[in-house]
């Protein structure tokens, strides 16, 4: 065990991946020298050299499509997505190549790239650096989408995303980078399963769907709904696609209330899909409709309202009063 | 002066541009006469009679192919076809250049090239007739498998060359496109990754100076090729409908990029005869006499005309020549009709390579569903 910053975690994830396999390669802008913006591949081309580590022109679609023939040639890539708001230009590749060649080529052609971005909000930045754009990813299919929470989770999932044949999405949120935790060095990844998803805290009352950057803020809400006698279970998803049903389904079978609570927006969002799927499996033990506590449906706003977009402790716990039927900020409205 | 107007002026300049303009590389003209050429000479040194007369094989068989796969869809035995007729040379000329461990990222319409690698001729035909998202195993014959999405194969033949350089080996990538690719930003950034690189790839452009009804002009104001040098790849421009100058700028490409001289840009400039797809109606867009000037530059006559001239094109040859064409569509037809079809739950084959807990639920739900119309055992309980 080592306490190491979440990006650390990241960063030794990955060497262990390229020190593991030397097909693994990383692709990105600024990720040599420099390290990346958010410094995650640090050290990574001094140590593995440029033709492992590339420093790639400033072209999305270019680098991801480059990577798609790199797979081709039996490479496995990690491309590096500078911000969540900069993947657009490299859309119609992961849409229409990336997550759709294993299909075409009837399982020929393996794509085992990994896209890692930097996700969501909270760090005081302008428009496009601070998204949460993977409901447009678990919507495609032929992709594995994941975002992680903690630094454990991090080091062991980034390995499972890159020895994952399918391609993945690799959800970082990175107002999360600098939060210290245990990392388990020596853990196999291949000894778990990247679509799992963790019960965090367990609980009785209500079941806290999340992941990502939310998960702390989650447990958080956890801890003081209990100081008012609510026992809260959270659940990490850590898979967006698939999600872990199984998991969340056991769960609300128990607590018979759902919360779901994301930063991206709410209309079309993976809530729906996890309210909509609970809800087709496990209607006749929920006691009250299912919860969404997310970002508006509205452009990523400008940093001084960032935290009112953004869910927060005490818009989850009004969530939580919500899924209870206990009074909040909606009593007495049509709900 | 309404935009409409100022792109059908513009168009007409580009599509104005003459195949036999001095810049064009050509060793065989539109009425067979073999032009020595000092530089491109000793490229196809080795291409004698007997070689030519391959050459020749190829092209008459390719036009064969293409024309009973549009006869197939004319039939209603295949959804539709991209046709390739004019553009045989510039496929077989580029093809036969290639090495089996070089690999093709194409589009739609390079089946002559695919011919080339090796293809299973059923294979072909299997996108189109809606038995499958694609015809063959790309590892099979080191090519992709034809790509849809205009342009996009560039970056994949770029990537794949980068690979081939962090091997260390001297294969060579090659990419075909057509002139309508060329305004996209994929093969703009696939020159750019190219360069900076120094990728082994070869870009092919069949310039055949129509992206369905849009000509060459409204995609560019100068020669095609002449954009590449601004990405400092060097380029050239070949008569498309002359196979031998086809073979012989491929072949240089290759051997440049196998010395570690990185990406070429090839322009052949070529011509549809044929429509974009059997779907499409050339008569709504284009003027016939457009397609009268380019059947005089035709790719197949003017080898004919070249092997006639030195004597290996006697009738009984011709004959050999189009059984040997007869013979290969005959299979192509018997492997179209005889094709598999696939189950219902093909469908959802191959989505992913590992089990996928959403997918698996639904394929399961959806086999409960077929089973309730009495073809086994009905599964009660569905959930």
């Amino acid at each position: 065990m080592s306490t190491m910053t979440f990006g650390r975690a990241i960063n030794a994830g990955l060497r262990r991946a390229m020190d593991n396999d030397p097909k693994v390669i990383l692709m990105g802008e600024d990720i040599g020298k420099l390290g990346g913006v958010f410094r995650i591949t640090d050290g990574l081309q001094k140590d593995f050299g440029p033709h492992r580590v590339l420093d790639s022109p400033l072209a999305e679609a270019g680098i991801m499509g480059t990577a798609v023939g790199m797979a081709y040639r039996g490479y496995r890539p990690v491309v590096e997505i500078q911000f969540d708001g900069f993947i657009y230009p490299a859309f119609d590749q992961i849409v229409c190549q990336v997550a759709k060649i294993h299909y075409r080529t009837q399982g020929a052609v393996k794509m085992p790239i990994t896209i890692r971005v930097p996700f969501g909000g909270g760090i005081g930045s302008p428009e496009h650096h601070s998204e949460s754009p993977e409901a447009y990813f678990t919507h495609t299919s032929g992709l594995r989408v994941v975002s992680v929470s903690n630094p454990q989770d991090a080091y062991t999932v980034i390995q499972q995303a890159i020895a994952s044949d399918d391609p993945v999405l690799y959800f970082e949120p990175k107002r999360r980078y600098h939060t210290k935790g245990e990392v388990d060095e020596g853990v196999d990844p291949s000894s778990s399963d990247m679509g799992a998803a963790r019960v965090v805290t367990e609980g009785s009352d209500v079941t806290l769907v999340t992941y990502g950057p939310l998960v702390p803020t989650a447990r958080d809400a956890a801890i003081a709904a209990s100081d008012d006698g609510v026992s809260v279970e959270v659940i990490d998803l850590r898979s967006l696609a698939p999600i872990d049903f199984a998991t969340v389904e056991a769960s609300v079978r128990k607590t018979g209330r759902l919360v779901i609570t994301h930063e991206a927006a709410q209309s079309g969002g993976l809530g729906a899909e996890i309210a909509a799927s609970i809800t087709e499996r496990c209607f006749y033990h929920l006691e009250h409709a299912p919860v969404r506590v997310t970002g508006f449906d509205i452009p990523y706003p400008y940093s001084k309202l960032e935290f009112h977009h953004l869910p927060d402790l005490d818009r989850i716990l009004d969530g939580v009063d919500r899924a209870l039927g206990r009074r909040n900020s909606l009593s007495g409205l049509e709900r | 002066m309404a935009l409409s107007e100022t792109s059908d002026t513009s168009a007409r300049q580009g599509a104005a541009d003459s195949v036999d303009g001095t810049d064009l590389i050509q060793l065989i003209d539109a009425l067979g006469t073999r032009h020595p050429n000092p530089h491109y000479d000793p490229l196809v040194a080795d291409i004698d009679g007997a070689a030519l007369q391959a050459l020749y094989e190829d092209m008459v068989v390719v036009r064969r192919i293409d024309a009973e796969a549009t006869a197939l869809q004319r039939q209603g035995e295949l959804a539709l076809w991209p046709p390739l007729l004019g553009q045989e040379a510039a496929q077989i000329g580029s093809g036969r250049a290639l090495r089996q461990d070089d690999f093709v990222f194409s589009s739609y319409r390079e089946n002559a090239v695919a011919y080339c690698r090796g293809v299973d001729l059923t294979d072909l035909l299997r996108v189109w007739r809606g038995n499958a998202s694609s015809g063959w195993d790309p590892y099979a014959i080191n090519m992709a498998t034809p790509q849809v999405i205009i342009g996009a194969q560039t970056l994949h033949a770029t990537g794949y060359a980068m690979g081939i350089l962090n091997d260390g080996a001297d294969s060579v990538a090659v990419t075909y496109f057509g002139d309508g690719a060329t305004s996209q930003g994929d093969v703009n950034e696939a020159l750019v990754f190219a360069a900076s690189y120094q990728a082994p790839v070869v870009f092919f452009c069949q310039n055949n100076h129509w992206a369905i009804s849009e000509p060459v002009g409204l995609q560019a104001h100068v020669p095609i090729a002449n954009r590449a040098p601004g990405f400092g790849i060097p380029s050239v421009r070949v008569d498309g409908n002359d196979v031998l100058a086809c073979l012989a700028v491929t072949r240089e490409a290759l051997i440049r990029a196998r010395s570690g001289g990185g990406p070429t840009f090839i322009e052949a400039v070529t011509y549809r005869m044929g429509p974009h797809t059997t779907a499409d109606d050339p008569s709504r867009y284009r003027d016939p006499n457009e397609l009268e000037d380019w059947a005089a530059k035709d790719p197949l006559a003017r080898i004919a005309a070249l092997l006639d001239s030195m004597d290996l094109l006697d009738a009984a040859y011709a004959d050999t020549v189009k059984a040997k064409a007869d013979g290969v569509a005959a299979e192509l037809r018997a492997g179209c009709l005889g094709m598999a079809e696939p189950a219902p739950t093909d469908v959802f084959q191959h989505v992913y390579s590992a089990p996928n807990s959403w997918l698996d639920r639904q394929q399961d739900h959806y086999e409960r569903y077929l089973l309730s119309f009495g073809n086994g055992t009905t599964t009660e309980g569905a959930s």
